[in-house]
């Protein structure tokens, strides 16, 4: 039965990008139908839709554009999420459109994810909507790319064009940092061949379907395990008077951002800078021992300090920044442009400080990848490079080490819209600790 | 490195526990909305996951039609009790009564008086969050919804016009008036919320297992036969063993013949089922955008 699991069933997270002419609803149809996934009342619904806007053609796109207007327009508005599972994993895709805020909802379905598809028409091939797609992959650190190569059935299953797009994408993938890990993948998304079952067509392909590379992926290393960050969200006080074991109870709730923590190790209190040990990690199952990213925990410490919402505990090895200047990468979401001198609210991990926009120092043309120095602002979809200077202190890392103590998103005072999300680039200066057991 | 590593229900769980306490951190005032269905249920041991050994620092709230199954109600107050929470329970007939909600002419569904019940209620009583169970993958509707969603002064979902919410990180900051809906569970789907019933033994309605009931074959399901839904002259009536896959009101849920009598029965029904969770539910087949319709006006 497929729920009788023998061995633990991890989730993977990816995201597709592409229009519907790439065949992207198409692709997700195909797998969600081939891995049996689909309901009778939901492919039902479809032929209904089919019947009256579609001629009778059922349109795999009205599975997932979920929205009236969405429909009525025939164009995907907003990141869709959709969940399927196999034997052995647990899926969950973030289906984001190809052209309405391409790049705003791009960035939000590629943030949480372990894997992205880019898909290509073979007949066109790398185009400057594939080029930004694998830009933002890069940028947001996605692990794994798989650059689908579709209609290979309206190229005749050539082999030769298949190299060439593939040629041409690492052409230009060496420009991009951090994309380790890259698969190309012949796929008729229309037809079925290598997405699910391995085509026949493609003798001179030996690498794995599309569903079989997303089952077997080695995602178990995507957490950083190395640097042990805890961002304190809620500390948990019962002051029960009645119940004397928890009348003194006093315990940081979070989830670690980075990570392992130990019970008995030193931790240094952020931004205060006082050290103390881990007295407890305690949960509503069990106290443990030790406790990893990304588990929710409450730890309980040594001594008595004064930690609340938005300090950072941090571990001995490899140390965070701590400045109120910071610069970063941004996507920028609004409609009103970015300006230099902009304030608003900027919330990092549990913590919303007060922030300026202090200087833009570079906008990205995605479609070149070069960078234009100076510009005089950041319009909505644009990413750019630029400084901030916060009211208090950030403890953070750079993103590329550190995913979740290396983003923050800015809200718009007023409205309380969220304006923009950012990466961080490595601290210059990290933070130097009184104890010698915090070595540099 | 295979000890530090999480399944798939581990996590979703600490994804689930890291919204519930940004709620307790960010709001004022917030409350949880809890009917006694599975995925409510499932929501309650979240948050006391998320927050003991404290108090839930939060009260529990539902809508009641006055059209609900009783075991539901039951089981709701007697779960209550056992977390020592505080249960405000505002009903749709006291809100009929006082003009707050307004049948149409001849309008025999409480579905839709929810919506000015539930936004009553949470004016009442100034709650500025209400954490809901709603998942991605129950309607498409959904699937577009935030972890954080937005309702306006008037309680009104814009899904045109929602807040990216990228990473983890949430952006809960409303003004006065306005509110936020906030689901733990988005990126659960009805075979989770299932095996998580399993793996933590939580108690469920009785309802949900197999059991005899009189039921009346109307719009293509079996609906129970009660004093709210007598059935008409030359309608087929049966006697049958059924259970709910999921719990709307008495007079639109449909009964699905089954004889799940447990949840690891439930598991193997679920892995095996052709139909969604909300193919039972006649207020979702109205129109392709019966949920969205509802939704914007303020529905869970």
């Amino acid at each position: 039965m497929p729920h009788t699991h023998s061995h633990p069933v991890e989730i993977l997270r990816f995201n597709t990008c592409g229009s519907v002419d790439d065949g992207k609803s198409t692709l997700i149809g195909r797998l969600l139908y081939d891995s049996k996934s689909l309901m009778e009342d939901q492919i039902e619904a479809l032929e209904r839709s089919a019947d009256i806007t579609g001629g009778g053609q059922i349109n795999l796109a009205n599975l997932t554009d979920g929205l009236r207007a969405e429909r009525e327009q025939g164009i995907t508005i907003d990141v869709a999420y959709r969940y399927f599972a196999t034997p052995r994993r647990k899926f969950i895709i973030a289906d984001t459109p190809g052209h309405i805020q391409y790049t705003r909802n791009m960035v939000t379905g590629a943030s949480t994810a372990n894997l992205s598809i880019v898909l290509v028409d073979a007949r066109n091939g790398v185009t400057e909507q594939s080029r930004r797609h694998t830009c933002i992959a890069a940028l947001l650190g996605i692990p794994h790319l798989i650059v689908a190569i579709n209609k290979m059935d309206l190229v005749g299953w050539d082999e030769d064009r298949f190299l060439e797009i593939r040629d041409e994408f690492e052409g230009f993938l060496p420009r991009l940092d951090g994309m380790r890990d890259v698969k190309f993948i012949p796929i008729s998304a229309l037809n079925g061949d290598n997405v699910v079952d391995a085509s026949p067509k493609t003798p001179w392909y030996q690498g794995p379907t599309l569903l079989g590379h997303l089952e077997t992926v080695h995602i178990a290393s995507d957490w950083d395990l190395s640097r042990f960050r805890f961002p304190v969200q809620w500390v948990n006080r019962p002051n029960n008077p009645r119940d004397p074991a928890l009348h003194d109870f006093r315990g940081l709730s979070g989830q670690i951002a980075a990570g392992i923590v130990r019970k008995g190790q030193p931790v240094l209190v952020l931004p205060s800078g006082v050290k103390t040990r881990v007295k407890e990690i305690w949960t509503y199952d069990r106290s443990l021992d030790e406790a990893f990213c990304p588990q929710s925990v409450t730890l309980v410490l040594e001594d008595d300090l004064d930690v609340s919402r938005g300090d950072m505990l941090i571990g001995p090895d490899f140390l965070p920044g701590m400045s109120s200047e910071v610069r970063a990468r941004v996507c920028w979401m609004n409609p009103k442009p970015l300006q230099r001198g902009r304030k608003c609210f900027l919330k990092h991990t549990s913590s919303t400080v007060q922030a300026v926009v202090t200087g833009i120092d570079s906008r990205l043309d995605i479609r070149t990848f070069e960078s234009e120095p100076e510009p005089p602002e950041l319009a909505m979809n644009d990413l750019g490079e630029i400084r901030i200077r916060t009211s208090k202190p950030l403890v953070y890392d750079g993103y590329a080490s550190s995913r979740l103590t290396g983003s923050f998103i800015l809200i718009e005072q007023g409205t309380n819209m969220t304006i923009a999300a950012g990466m961080l680039q490595p601290p210059t200066e990290i933070v130097k600790p009184d104890y010698t057991d915090f070595a540099i | 490195m295979s000890s530090y590593h999480l399944d798939h229900l581990q996590h979703l769980e600490t994804e689930a526990i890291h919204v519930m306490r940004e709620v307790a951190a960010e709001f004022e005032r917030p409350a949880l909305l809890f009917s006694g269905g599975k995925d409510s249920i499932c929501l309650l041991r979240l948050a006391e996951k998320a927050f003991r050994p404290s108090d839930l620092p939060m009260p529990l709230l539902n809508v009641d039609t006055g059209h609900h199954f009783p075991e539901l109600n039951d089981f709701r107050d007697r779960r209550a009790a056992q977390l020592g929470s505080r249960l405000i329970i505002r009903k749709v007939e006291d809100a009929i009564a006082s003009g707050i909600a307004v049948p149409a002419p001849g309008e025999v569904s409480r579905n839709r008086l929810q919506i000015p019940t539930l936004l009553a209620a949470i004016e009442e009583f100034r709650f500025d969050c209400a954490i809901g169970g709603a998942r991605r993958d129950e309607e498409k509707a959904r699937a577009k919804e935030r972890f954080f969603s937005f309702r306006d002064a008037f309680g009104q979902w814009d899904p045109k016009n929602q807040r990216p919410e990228i990473w983890n990180i949430y952006n809960g900051r409303i003004n006065p008036g306005e509110h936020m809906r906030v689901f733990p569970l988005s990126n659960w789907t009805e075979m989770d919320v299932w095996e998580y019933i399993k793996r933590e033994s939580l108690e469920v309605p009785t309802i949900y297992f197999s059991h005899q009931r009189r039921c009346v074959r109307r719009g293509g399901q079996w609906l129970p036969v009660t004093e709210l839904l007598p059935s008409k002259p030359n309608e087929e009536v049966r006697e049958l063993v059924v259970r709910v896959r999921t719990i709307g009101d008495i007079i639109s849920t449909g009964m699905v013949e089954s004889p799940a009598d447990s949840v690891d029965d439930i598991l193997a029904e679920i892995a095996a089922a052709r139909v969604t969770e909300r193919g039972s539910r006649a207020d979702d087949k109205s129109s392709e955008a019966a949920m969205e319709d509802r939704k914007k006006q303020g529905y869970f």
